[in-house]
């Protein structure tokens, strides 16, 4: 999808004036951990699992050249083919070439943020292949033609009204007529359109929620069974998948996804889990003729060295954006790309630079509850921190915060002359904010307050006050 | 390609900041995956016998599967047709071949065609190859018995499971596997399935029959009673 990530501020100003939008929001923000509450309240040992579901992404991450190969080795030996990109546009290039190698005019997709993330669509329909989200949330955006606004629920921000309307526009060769007026009936005339698609395509396209090393198998959750049909119905099975997805066993890839459904919708297990694994023996009657699995590092590599190797746990469940007062505020659009929430607000910078992503680490009230629900145990604020380290670093930051941090630092070097300064700025904006106890104004911080009052020191500072303390306990 | 391949293992090297592993490093990781550990089991992926049934039972139910017992595999022509009329659905079934040897058209009012299904066919009847009683999800292999469209085309999804084959675990059936296929052998498919096909992405209501079975039925053949 296109990156609209560097106007994150304008976009999220737009966001915030979006009656509709900001209705849906609050009921998903509402649901959904609520639902995530209620799934752990019958796992009692979630927390354990969690950090068991840490150490395998870990350990799977330190010999993750090992795994790939191992991954590799299997699915050849079952018939199936893995093609290594370095990035979006040689993904694109690979996915082109195997959908004309097969002859393809239509490709189903179940969902693929990779997918997403690599611009597929608009690749594969300039070059005359008709892709077709299947996902009911995903086909819904797709004939709207726009991006999802959440990584599980993409749709989200639609009413069934809205949905309606562009059914009527988007499917003109049905009855005019038809009554649209209720969720079931929107429901049943996608599955209508959607059944002969599903039928009809040449390839099929997936992503992957696990690779398994010990099998070589592709491990593939929905809960609409899309992703089943799309990988058992065309002759050929692509999977596109970044290449941090690999677990090595099945038991790995089982433990995460006692957490995966649970911190995502809040179920016990999604509908459908499938390990699909290479082309199968001679006699079955179902599935591709030819499979093959596009490894994707995109700048996948380089965050395994520095400060970001903890953003390749991540299982993209989507815990993060739930619980998010930002992005329960602003929705996924305003991020401006694929990846939105507190896991976007790292990732993003990660694989497409700071250049294209500055201002979203900064979008961020550090109130730490991603890393709370995150059920890979990411440290988000963390690494949010240390992309604004690496802006300050890299003089990103607007000069002017700039000048105060440095001249907030060079007072912070020198505790005595600290104190001075700090007790009377207190005294003093103590006695001028008595009467209100809250400043509407503030010089230097004009956008602070312009939304918000600045609250008038009371007493002493912090370090006036845990000196007596001090004292006193002696 | 091969390029591309060498660049990316290179890459992921320097970012771990190492080389390629060495030797005896890479024999420790081979034994596991020849023998894989496993993990802490929850409390309710334990247990046996009853207690198990009557997990998978309810666990089936709350993911908006119904469940009905049969006595034995020869009652399952009984059940489908009790099941399809109740709900006033066709009688024509499209059945795996796993069960061909069952009489299905006698006196029960079905007409049976077996093999993988087609977009016109309405029922499905499969034969699961596990139970999970945890969450009360089935385990379908794929196959020339069991072929795996019969799970996702038709609108009314019936599958027998014998009780016998009800595991606490999902690891439980991840060794029954690699007992009965061999350690590494798996199918093309192997596909866990909980309740009928589902989506809340329109207004975050609950829809069942997006793209697969709008119904998810469960023949429970279990001989003790229950």
């Amino acid at each position: 999808m296109k990156v609209s990530s560097p106007r994150f501020k304008d976009n999220a100003r737009e966001a915030l004036a979006d009656a509709a939008l900001r209705e849906s929001l609050r009921s998903f923000t509402r649901s959904f951990p609520l639902k995530r509450q209620e799934a752990i309240a019958r796992l009692p040992e979630f927390d354990q699992l969690r950090d068991i579901g840490r150490a395998i992404k870990d350990h799977s991450l330190e010999h993750l050249d090992f795994y790939l190969e191992r991954f590799e080795a299997q699915v050849t030996a079952r018939g199936g083919q893995v093609h290594w990109c370095r990035d979006a546009a040689e993904a694109r290039e690979t996915i082109l070439r195997l959908c004309r190698e097969a002859g393809a005019k239509t490709v189903t997709k179940s969902k693929s943020m990779v997918g997403e993330e690599i611009d597929l669509n608009d690749h594969l329909e300039t070059h005359g292949i008709q892709p077709i989200e299947t996902d009911l949330g995903e086909y819904i955006i797709q004939v709207r033609e726009e991006s999802p606004s959440h990584i599980l629920a993409p749709a989200i921000h639609l009413s069934s009204g809205q949905i309606a309307d562009t059914f009527r526009d988007k499917h003109p060769e049905l009855p005019a007529q038809r009554s649209l007026d209720d969720p079931q009936t929107v429901l049943e005339e996608a599955r209508a359109v959607l059944r002969n698609k599903f039928l009809n395509a040449d390839v099929g396209l997936t992503g992957a929620n696990f690779l398994i090393a010990e099998t070589g198998s592709v491990v593939v959750v929905t809960n609409e069974g899309n992703a089943d049909l799309v990988m058992t119905l065309p002759k050929t099975h692509i999977v596109l998948a970044g290449l941090e997805k690999v677990v090595p066993t099945l038991e790995d890839g089982t433990t995460i996804l006692r957490l995966l459904a649970r911190s995502s919708t809040g179920q016990d297990t999604a509908t459908y889990t499938t390990f699909c694994t290479g082309l199968g023996a001679e006699d079955d009657p179902d599935g591709p003729d030819a499979l093959h699995i596009v490894l994707l590092d995109n700048g996948r590599s380089e965050m395994l060295a520095g400060a970001f190797r903890e953003m390749l746990r991540c299982i993209r469940c989507g815990a993060c954006l739930n619980h998010c007062p930002v992005y329960a505020q602003i929705g996924g659009h305003a991020y401006g790309w694929v990846y939105s929430g507190p896991m976007g607000k790292v990732l993003t910078p990660g694989l497409l630079g700071l250049d294209h992503a500055a201002d979203l680490p900064n979008a961020s009230s550090f109130c730490g509850k991603c890393e709370e629900v995150c059920p890979m145990r990411i440290p988000l604020p963390k690494m949010m921190r240390s992309w604004r380290e690496r802006q300050f670093e890299e003089k990103r930051t607007p000069a002017r915060a700039r000048a105060g941090l440095r001249l907030w630092a060079s007072l912070a070097r020198r505790p005595a002359l600290y104190r001075w300064v700090m007790g009377l700025t207190f005294g003093v904006l103590g006695r001028m904010g008595r009467r209100r106890g809250r400043f509407r104004r503030m010089p230097f911080a004009g956008g602070w307050t312009a939304v918000r009052d600045f609250p008038a020191p009371e007493g002493k500072t912090f370090l006036a006050q845990w000196a007596e303390r001090k004292a006193s306990e002696r | 390609m091969s390029d591309a391949r060498k660049d990316i293992l290179e890459r992921i090297r320097a970012g771990l900041g190492r080389g390629p592993l060495a030797e005896g490093a890479i024999s420790g990781l081979e034994k596991n995956l020849a023998a894989p550990t496993r993990h802490l089991i929850p409390e309710r992926g334990r247990g046996e016998g009853r207690a198990l049934v009557d997990r998978f039972r309810a666990e089936a139910e709350r993911a908006n599967a119904t469940i009905a017992r049969i006595a034995a595999r020869e009652d399952a022509p009984a059940g489908v047709a009790a099941y399809l009329k109740e709900h006033g659905l066709p009688t024509a079934i499209r059945a795996a071949p796993a069960l061909e040897n069952v009489s299905w058209t006698e006196q029960n009012g079905l007409t049976a065609g077996f093999g993988q299904a087609g977009a016109d066919d309405a029922v499905g009847v499969t034969q699961a190859f596990a139970g999970v009683a945890e969450t009360g999800t089935l385990v379908t292999l794929s196959g020339p018995q069991t072929p795996s469209s019969l799970n996702f085309l038709p609108d009314t999804h019936i599958v027998l499971l014998d009780s016998a084959r009800i595991f606490a675990a999902y690891e439980d059936v991840w060794t029954r596997l690699r007992t009965e296929l061999g350690s590494g052998e798996m199918p093309r498919a192997v596909t866990w399935i909980a309740g009928p096909s589902r989506s809340a992405d329109i207004e975050l209501k609950l829809l069942l029959g997006v793209h697969g079975p709008r119904r998810l039925h469960i023949l429970l053949i279990d001989g003790q009673g229950g």
